[in-house]
Parts: C-alpha cells; sequence; structure tokens
C-alpha cells in the first residue's frame, strides 16, 4: 500500500479519537442545552475547576491556601496527605453536585423564562466566576494530573498493523481510554434517560417544560439533576485533557472545541455530539495533516468552524437537530 | 419637578420626532456633549486616557455596532473581534501604502472594507439562525485571525507578523504614534464616536431601523409584510461592520500602536463586546455607552481599589476581580435582564413623576 | 449615582502607589493561560529586589520598589500597567511579553524610559543606532536559533547538509521571531526547514506530531509558551520521538515543561541563557534574607527552578545597571533617562557575576551605544526526568554573527524607515 494512504488511514484514525475527546466536552453542553433550553458556556470551565479540584484533592491541597495565608499570615500548603485516585474522583463529583445545586440556587432558579441569550451570558458571568474560584482555591500554576492513565503509543495496535501493512500506526493509549470512558458514559446515559424514573422525568422535561410540571415533576430537582450530571461529564473531560497537558487555565478553551461539534451535531442529540466529535476530529485533522503544509499550517481552529458551517447550509439545525418549526 | 413634558409645546412634526423629545433631556444631552467636547480634553492626562476613555470611546463604537446587528436585527454574533482585526489591518496595510492621505480617511475606509467583508460572512444567516448563527460567526473569528496571522501580506513582510502604527496627523496634531497627546487621542475618538453613534440613533429610528426591528422581532412575518430579508439582514451585517470595523482601526491605530492579530482580536474580544451590549441593553444606542463603560472601568476600578487601595497581591487580586465580575454580570441579569439602558428608562419614568407620584 | 462616580474618581485618582525612591515596576502575569510561566519569573524578580533591600538597604542607599501590575499577558491590560505606574517614576519595564514588548517600544521611547527584555522581546532592538530605549542583552531569539543550529553542527561534525530540522512554533509574533534567521542558515548549511505552527494555546497537537512522524525530521526545535511546551514535549515522547533531538528555546525549557509528561520527558533538550537550580551561594543570602525572614514573593514554592532564576536575573542586571547610573550621574536617586544611560554603559563582568554569589550563572556582556544586544551566547542544557533537574551539557556556544547582524540590521533599518527614526550614534 502506498505511503500515502497508510498516512492517511493513521491520520484518521487519530482525527477520530481527537473526537471523541471534543464529544467528552459537547456531551455537557448538549446535556444542559436539551433539559433546560441553557447553552452553557461555563461547561469548559466546569472541566477545569473539576480537574482542579481533582488535583487538589489528590494532593492534599488546602483550599484557599493563598487567601488564607495572606489574610492570617499563616503558611498553609498542604495537608500532607495522598488520595488515592478513586476516593479523589468520587469526592470530586461530589464536589460537582454541590456546585450544581448552588448554580441552581443562585442562578438558575431566578432566569426562569428569561430569553435563550439571557441564559447564555447567565452562563458566561458563571464561567467568569469559578475561573475566578478555581484559581483562588487551587492557585494558577500548571498541576500535573495523574490517576493511573496509561500515556503513549500503543505497542500492540502497532505490532498487529506492522504485520499487516508493513507500518505500525500509531494510536495512543490514552485516546483508547478515552473512547471506551465515552463509550461508557453514552451506555449509561442512555440507560439511565431510557430506563430510569428520573430519566423519564428528564426526557419529559426536555420535551416540555410546563407538561412536565403540571404532572408533577420539580423542575428545580431536574435541574441539579442535570447540571450534576453535566458536572461529572466535566470531570470526565477534565481528567482526559488533563492528563494529557497538565491542568492549568487553557483547560477551560476546550469549550472551543465542543462548539463546532455542536453545532455540527445539533444542540440537542446526543448522538449527534458523538457523531459530531467523530465528523470533526476526522475533518480537521485531516485537513491540516494534508492542506496544512500547503497553505501554512495552524488551520484547526478555523477549518472545524468552516466545516460545521458548510454543513450547515444544508442542514440549518445540525445533523441530528430536532427540526425547526416555525409558524407565524 | 424638571424633568416633564407639562408646558412643551411641540408646534411642528419635526419637533415632535426629536431623539429628546423632553427639554431637560435635550439640556442634559448638550451639557454632557459641552463637557466631553470643551472641558474633558483639557484636563485628561496620559493615565485617564489610555486606561479608560480612549478604550471605553472605542468599544462604544463597537458595542453600537454589535447592537445594530444583534439587538436591532437580532443576529447573534461572535465574529466581532475578527471584524475589529480586519478594520486594523485595513487601517494598517492603507496607512502604510498612502502615508499622505488622512488618517480620518482611512479609518472610514477601513470601516468600508470591513463592511464588504461582514456581508460575506452575513450570508449564512439566510438559512442559519439564533445560536447556530452565534456560533456559525465563530468561523469568521478563527479564518479572519489565522489569515492575518498567516499572510505575509497584511503586516508588509515584517519578521514577527505584529503590526505598529506610524505617526500621522490631523491638523498638525499626531493622533497615531508614540508622540500623541492624551487630549488629541481622546478628541480624536471622541469626534468619530459623536458621529457614529448620531448617525446609528437616527438610522435605528428610520425605514432602515424599523425593517431590522421587523426581522428581529419575527422574520416570518416581516417577510409577508413586504421586507426582504436578504438585503435587510445584509445591510445590517454592512452597517454593523462598518461600525466594529471603525472600532477595530481606532484600537490599532490609536490606543495600541501595535498589534498582534491574535491577541488583541481574539475570541475574548468578541465576547466582551456582547456582554456590553447584553449588560447595557440589546437594542439601544445608550445602553452600547452604558455597557462599554461598565465593562471598561469596572476592571480598572476594581483592580485599583483591591491593588491600590487594600494592597493586596495583584494575583490574588485578579482572581477575586474575575470573580466580582462574574457574579455582578450575573446579578445584573437577575435584577434587570434587559440591562442598564432598561434601569436607565425606569429611572426616567419616575424622574418624570417625582416629586408628585400621583 | 453621583457618590458611586465620587468614590470611583477617588480610587482611580489615588490608585498610583506611594512614591519610593528607585520604582522598578513589576508587570507580571500570575493569572490567565500562561501565568505558570509568569509566576515563577516575577517571584524570582522581586525576591531579588528584596534581597538587596534587606541585605544592602537597597542600591546605593536607595531602597527599590517594585510594584507589581498584572497583566494576565494581555497586551491592554500591559498597556493600563504602563500608564499606571508611569506616574510613580517607573526607571525601567520589564514585561516578559513578547507582545506587550512590541506595544511598549514606541512609548517608552517617547518618555525615555529604558525597556530591558532579556531573551525576548523584539530581536532587532539589538540595535542600539534605532533602538535608543531598548535593551535585550544577554541573548535574544536570533541568537538561541543560531546557537541550537549551531549546537547541532558541532553533534554533526559541522555538516547539516541534507538534514531536516523541524520547527514547532507557537503561532504568534514571539514564535515567528526566529524563522528569519532559521531560513538564513539553512541557505547556509543546506538543511531543510519545516515550519509547523501551533495555535496558541496549543492544547491540541495531535496532527502537527502526526506530521513530525510522517516527516521524520532530523532535529526539532520549539518555540513555544505555556501549555503548549508541555503538550508538545508529552506528544513528542508519545510518537517516540528521540529526545535528545528535541530542543526548546529557553522559554521552552522550564520545570513546568518537562514535569507533566513524567519519564517521557528524558533526555529533552533546551537552551539555557543562564545557569539554574540552588549551587550558588547568592541562595544562602536569599534563604537568610528573604526566605527565612518570610518577605519571599508569592507563595514560596518556586524558588531555584528556571524561570525563577531568569527573573532574579533580569533584576540583577537591572539593579548593576542603576548601579552604573548612579555611578555616571554621581547621585544615587536617579531617574529613567539616566538609568538608560546606565543601561548603555552597563558590563557586567564573570568577576562582577562572582562577587554577587552568582558565579559562572551568566556571560560576561557589555553594552554600547551601537549594541543593546550582548554576545548572545547560550548553553545547552537537558532534562534528567528521574532526578528531575536539568544539567548544562554544553558552556557558552556563541551565535553566528555573519548571518544574524545583517537581519537585524535589515529588520531594524525597516523599522526606522517605517517611523522615521534617524540613526545615533554616529
Amino acid at each position: 500500500m502506498s505511503d500515502q494512504i497508510l498516512f492517511a488511514m493513521e491520520v484518521t484514525l487519530n482525527g477520530l479519537m481527537a473526537g471523541v475527546m471534543y464529544s467528552l466536552v459537547a456531551l455537557g453542553f448538549v446535556l444542559i442545552f436539551k433539559a433546560s433550553g441553557i447553552f452553557n458556556y461555563a461547561q469548559g470551565v466546569l472541566a477545569l475547576f473539576a480537574a482542579l479540584t481533582l488535583v487538589g484533592f489528590q494532593n492534599g491541597q488546602v483550599p484557599f491556601a493563598h487567601l488564607i495565608n495572606a489574610i492570617f499570615g499563616t503558611n498553609l500548603h498542604h495537608f500532607g496527605w495522598h488520595l488515592p485516585a478513586v476516593v479523589a474522583i468520587i469526592l470530586t463529583a461530589a464536589v460537582m453536585v454541590l456546585l450544581a445545586m448552588i448554580v441552581e440556587k443562585f442562578v438558575l432558579q431566578h432566569l426562569v423564562n428569561q430569553a435563550p441569550i439571557i441564559l447564555f451570558m447567565a452562563t458566561i458571568g458563571l464561567a467568569y466566576f469559578l475561573e475566578g474560584l478555581g484559581d483562588i482555591m487551587w492557585g494558577a500554576d500548571i498541576k500535573k494530573l495523574d490517576v493511573g492513565l496509561p500515556q503513549g503509543a500503543n505497542e500492540a495496535f502497532e505490532a498487529v498493523t506492522d504485520s499487516v501493512f508493513g507500518f505500525g500506526l500509531y494510536i495512543d493509549n490514552l485516546d483508547i481510554v478515552a473512547t471506551v470512558v465515552a463509550a461508557l458514559l453514552v451506555l449509561s446515559l442512555t440507560l439511565f434517560s431510557q430506563y430510569t424514573k428520573y430519566g423519564r422525568a428528564l426526557r419529559a422535561v426536555a420535551d416540555d417544560h410546563q407538561a412536565a410540571l403540571s404532572v408533577g415533576i420539580s423542575l428545580r430537582f431536574i435541574w441539579v439533576l442535570v447540571w450534576s450530571i453535566a458536572g461529572i461529564v466535566a470531570l470526565v473531560a477534565g481528567i482526559m485533557w488533563g492528563s494529557k497537558s497538565g491542568v492549568q487555565f487553557s483547560l477551560s478553551l476546550i469549550a472551543l472545541k465542543a462548539l463546532p461539534v455542536l453545532m455540527l451535531g445539533g444542540f440537542t442529540s446526543i448522538p449527534g455530539a458523538i457523531v459530531g466529535g467523530l465528523i470533526i476530529g476526522m475533518g480537521e485533522k485531516l485537513f491540516e495533516f494534508f492542506a496544512g503544509p500547503l497553505i501554512g499550517g495552524a488551520t484547526e481552529n478555523w477549518f472545524a468552524y468552516v466545516l460545521a458551517l458548510l454543513f450547515l447550509v444544508f442542514r440549518p439545525q445540525g445533523l441530528f437537530g430536532e427540526k425547526i418549526i416555525e409558524r407565524v | 419637578m424638571f424633568y416633564r413634558e407639562a408646558g412643551d409645546f411641540k408646534t411642528s412634526y419635526v419637533d415632535d420626532s426629536q431623539t429628546f423629545p423632553i427639554r431637560f433631556d435635550r439640556w442634559r444631552y448638550y451639557a454632557i456633549l459641552a463637557v466631553a467636547f470643551g472641558a474633558a480634553p483639557l484636563l485628561i492626562n496620559d493615565y485617564w486616557a489610555n486606561a479608560v476613555f480612549v478604550p471605553f470611546l472605542i468599544y462604544a463604537i463597537a458595542a453600537i455596532g454589535l447592537n445594530i446587528l444583534t439587538g436591532y436585527c437580532g443576529q447573534v454574533s461572535l465574529g466581532t473581534g475578527g471584524f475589529m482585526a480586519v478594520g486594523a489591518y485595513a487601517c494598517y496595510k492603507l496607512m502604510t501604502a498612502f502615508p499622505e492621505v488622512s488618517i480620518l480617511i482611512h479609518v472610514l475606509l477601513a470601516g468600508g472594507i470591513t463592511a464588504g467583508v461582514g456581508v460575506l460572512f452575513g450570508l449564512p444567516s439566510l438559512r442559519i439562525k439564533g445560536f447556530y448563527l452565534a456560533v456559525a460567526t465563530l468561523a469568521a473569528q478563527f479564518f479572519l485571525v489565522w489569515l492575518f496571522n498567516k499572510v505575509p501580506w497584511f503586516y508588509n513582510y515584517s519578521a514577527s507578523g505584529q503590526i505598529s502604527a506610524p505617526e500621522r496627523t490631523i491638523l498638525g496634531h499626531a493622533v497615531t504614534g508614540a508622540n500623541t497627546t492624551a487630549s488629541a487621542k481622546y478628541f480624536f475618538c471622541l469626534v468619530i464616536l459623536f458621529a457614529l453613534a448620531w448617525l446609528a440613533r437616527n438610522l435605528t429610528r428610520g425605514t432602515v431601523g424599523r425593517k431590522w426591528m421587523a426581522i428581529r422581532d419575527m422574520d416570518i412575518a416581516a417577510e409577508i409584510i413586504g421586507v426582504n430579508p436578504l438585503t435587510t439582514k445584509l445591510s445590517a451585517f454592512a452597517i454593523s461592520s462598518f461600525y466594529i470595523g471603525v472600532a477595530g482601526a481606532l484600537f490599532f491605530a490609536v490606543y495600541l500602536g501595535a498589534a498582534e492579530v491574535g491577541e488583541a482580536f481574539g475570541i475574548q474580544k468578541s465576547f466582551l463586546i456582547l456582554f456590553m451590549i447584553i449588560i447595557g441593553g440589546l437594542g439601544s444606542i445608550f445602553g452600547s455607552f452604558a455597557g462599554a463603560a461598565f465593562m471598561v472601568l469596572l476592571p480598572v476600578l476594581l483592580k485599583n481599589v483591591l491593588v491600590g487601595q487594600l494592597g493586596w497581591a495583584t494575583d490574588l487580586a485578579a482572581h477575586v476581580e474575575l470573580m466580582i465580575v462574574g457574579a455582578l454580570i450575573v446579578i445584573f441579569l437577575i435584577a434587570e435582564p434587559h440591562g442598564l439602558n432598561q434601569l436607565w428608562r425606569l429611572a426616567k419614568e419616575k424622574l418624570r413623576l417625582w416629586p408628585f407620584p400621583h | 449615582m453621583r457618590k458611586t462616580m465620587t468614590a470611583l474618581a477617588l480610587a482611580m485618582a489615588t490608585a498610583t502607589p506611594a512614591m519610593a525612591e528607585l520604582v522598578v515596576p513589576n508587570l507580571s502575569y500570575r493569572t490567565g493561560p500562561f501565568a505558570a510561566g509568569g509566576i515563577p519569573y516575577a517571584d524570582g524578580f522581586n525576591d531579588y529586589f528584596t534581597l538587596l533591600n534587606e541585605r544592602d538597604g537597597g542600591i546605593g542607599g536607595e531602597k527599590v520598589a517594585t510594584p507589581e501590575c498584572e497583566t494576565a499577558y494581555n497586551t491592554e491590560k500591559g498597556v493600563e500597567c504602563y500608564e499606571a505606574t508611569k506616574g510613580s517614576g517607573a526607571l525601567v519595564y520589564n514585561p516578559l511579553s513578547t507582545g506587550i514588548t512590541y506595544q511598549l517600544i514606541p512609548k517608552v521611547t517617547a518618555d525615555n524610559i529604558p525597556l530591558y527584555t532579556p531573551g525576548y522581546g523584539r530581536t532587532s532592538a539589538a540595535n542600539g543606532k534605532v533602538f535608543s530605549n531598548v535593551f535585550n542583552y544577554p541573548a535574544n531569539y536570533w541568537d538561541a536559533a543560531s546557537v541550537a543550529i549551531k549546537y547541532l553542527l558541532d553533534e554533526n561534525g559541522g555538516d547539516l547538509e541534507g538534514k531536516k530540522i523541524a520547527l514547532v512554533y507557537h503561532n504568534s509574533a514571539y514564535g515567528k521571531e526566529p524563522i528569519p534567521t532559521l531560513s538564513a542558515l539553512a541557505a547556509k548549511h543546506g538543511f531543510e526547514l519545516v515550519e509547523i505552527p501551533v495555535d496558541s494555546p496549543g492544547q491540541e497537537q495531535k496532527s502537527q506530531w502526526l506530521q513530525i512522524r510522517r516527516d521524520k525530521p532530523d532535529y526539532v526545535l520549539m518555540w513555544g509558551w505555556g501549555v503548549m511546551n508541555a503538550v508538545a514535549i508529552q506528544e513528542a515522547a508519545n510518537i517516540r520521538f528521540p529526545m535528545e533531538n528535541f530542543i526548546g528555546v529557553w522559554w521552552s525549557g522550564s520545570e513546568n515543561d518537562v514535569l507533566p509528561a513524567g519519564d517521557g520527558a528524558n533526555g529533552y533538550k533546551s537552551l539555557a541563557m543562564h545557569g539554574t537550580g540552588m549551587d550558588y551561594p547568592v541562595y544562602a543570602d536569599l534563604k537568610q534574607y528573604v526566605y527565612d525572614a518570610g518577605k519571599s514573593s508569592g507563595a514560596g514554592d518556586q524558588v531555584g527552578s528556571v524561570l525563577y532564576s531568569r527573573g532574579m536575573y533580569a533584576a540583577l542586571v537591572i539593579s548593576e545597571a542603576i548601579r552604573k547610573a548612579q555611578e555616571l550621574s554621581g547621585h544615587a536617586a536617579i531617574n529613567a533617562a539616566e538609568l538608560r544611560d546606565g543601561f548603555e554603559a552597563l558590563e557586567i563582568t564573570e568577576a562582577r557575576m562572582a562577587e554577587l554569589g552568582l558565579p559562572n550563572f551568566g556571560q560576561p556582556f557589555a553594552s554600547s551605544c551601537e549594541d543593546h544586544g550582548g554576545p548572545g551566547a547560550a548553553m545547552i542544557q537537558q532534562w534528567d526526568a528521574s532526578a528531575k533537574t536539568w544539567s548544562l551539557i554544553t558552556g557558552f556556544i556563541a551565535p553566528d554573527d555573519e548571518v544574524l547582524t545583517p537581519l537585524v540590521m535589515g529588520d531594524s533599518a525597516a523599522f526606522a524607515a517605517e517611523n522615521n527614526i534617524a540613526e545615533r550614534c554616529n
């Protein structure tokens, strides 16, 4: 087989994997948008916050140490313990649930029935707030996140492809883990929404707020629930991205990677988020790989958006989005 | 007592339809103009000009521009930063290619070029609506930034891709470059802002503005009553981009003096200006001013209070500042989702009856 | 409303810090995407001046104040900080950001304040004939590019003919700086240069590294900053690119960049314009007067790191320039214009470095009216992942001035023409 085809295969494969990473972030957006019509810009910051909290717990950092030291003149840094990854993850998940409750109580509850753009802005305000809070709680320096996920090239896969094609294809172990985790996540979300009482309530709310209210579903509870789930999805995304690059401010910018995925897949569709992620990941990697060197490279940022834009011109509601029906 | 309609008789339609029908409002407006044009340039120093007033004036232009598109015509755009970059680079190319032409003309031409680019990126708005459109405009944002970073022609082949504004004068006073006085900068921006705000106000009151609003409120209904969505939406994109382009040109040439596209005109800028118009009030010229003032002043104020007055460490202050700005945005939206403009309107309503509310 | 306005006006009017004798503003960034790099630098910068104040009672009897101003690596905030601190009698600026530097060059020239940008900023500012107020000794980006190539020449017995060298760079003014030099060097030495840009912040670089995997360059150079470094090193380790053939500029060579990749980063090399680690006599004094006295800047956990050392080095050069200016002007309370002269007449010898407690830390250099750039030599350091330390593997390597000088002259001449600057020093 010619080299070009092999390279294309490798890039496609890696693009699909990168797409899964984007989908992880996009999932959180979809969950919240579906249940409450809120375009939650804070999703990226939620991932950052979750990752920071996780590292903080793991390393036994004292939250707000810097602030406390500044005010009381103490010199606190660490509690001096190291939590196992699993415990830290569970604790962080609990924090995310708590955060969901706080957000519902202090923000969402007061913004019922507002225009979507107002809600969108509120989440941007929330993003600012959480960014400041995360930094002040855990510090702004770069942190290594290690929950024991494997990294580096997968040798088994390389060996197999080498024997088949005479060229070992490269796949990152972390990406494989991310793919498995994403699959599990989607599976459990589907099971949850199809077969549990709360899942049904969730779908009812997504369909029609008022009808759901009238049959006795507590909207507030559903919101807390959905924000908690989104928080936990953010935690998963934070772990995956954080293992790769360390945990620091830029992690919150992964939200921008998820937006074209959303456009493409539709804001309201979980399968859309996955398929959209795969298409975007593959498309932008192939474009960068083959066209990038010709036109100067660093095309990924805009190409994802342009790709999504082209799709939208033909299907304005995204691939799997609900058809927009307008009446006068 | 002073703020009332009573006794203010109008004898012509022109009087009746003026921007400030209440006499007190008119006088207040003239007084503000007098201070802004007369007194402020004499008092202003480098710090006030560069940290507060010049950015405020420039952001106000951009906010008016975005408000035309988003507030009046209902098309949410996140491409503002990219369009500002078009203005900035157009201005730079014109300034360096035609040094003998007045900078004022360059700035306006830069706006015109941006208008063209805006129309191009506005085309998808005919198919795509709402948040999908907002995200689609991000394509413009990222593509334009990439383009200006990548094509050396735009930055005259300089080693690092930075553009810096050479000195240009108007009537013998430098308005760009390092030797510009604070008051020259301020005055130049103020004149442009005043002209553009006046224009925007009158545009939005006339046929064009009404068409925009019809499209915003219900595009299908508007189409049925004979508003052409193609020309209306694209005219909104064009005029809005013109404003934003002028703001971008001023931002680069007068305020920063040197710029790097990804950093000065990145996605953050798009969000910042969207904040301004939502905090200020969608569909309102006053709101654009109020929002720009809020978003420019607040961080500077907070920083000065926390670091300058309370003596906090700068990083703590910066984090707390983020939290406060975030919290304030949320609080504002909860208290008054229609922005500062709505507060102002309510205040005026009350004032009209004061001190005899019955 | 009026009350808030008055409060506001008051707060702003009193914003400038109290007058100190010698004000050296520290435009730092402890927040935002590049905080991890900004924090240690700012700490090292502050700590060194604290040491001078505590141990020697300042410089020439004058205490030094380093009011900090947060820029978040953002040019607008940089301008605000510049204007806010300028009024308080600021002597010199050192913003640790190429973007802010570009912005400040015309402003400081108009205000006659020196701008000191060691190892960053505008390279062609090394030409003092055009850039009167900017100083970037001891080394700049183009020196770095040349030193890296020289090192590779040494490795390859003086011949890079037919080799392929990839440059992975931050897609910004900073990252693009070395390209003209590397292109010129590629033409001279006959190697092939592959440019691979990474968009800021550089969280995702898979396609870039797959490209490297495909093209199989012999060496990879990196001009990165912030999270981009860590991700690049991780990805390089993932595709099993030989780490010893991967060389970063000095801004891609701190602990922050290699630690997240763990063992994978072992053997990674970077340029170094100064020594690192704590084996210098100055740390005894710092410990006694600063750390143990509870006066360290920030959290105090950055001591001895690469960027901390760099912040300290910048502070050291500034303090020496202040000394020189005091000597030239004959009085202790110098102003910015006098400090500029001090910078121009500055000479730091190895003996002086040893005297200051940092023997073999930096290269000796002397400045002149024409030369604001210094000799531009740099060392190569290598990361040892098991010991978690950088070790220097070469001495100072001098850059190839034959290639660099015309480039510096060309770029500064273009700037001079665009801005109508007449050459000085004639």
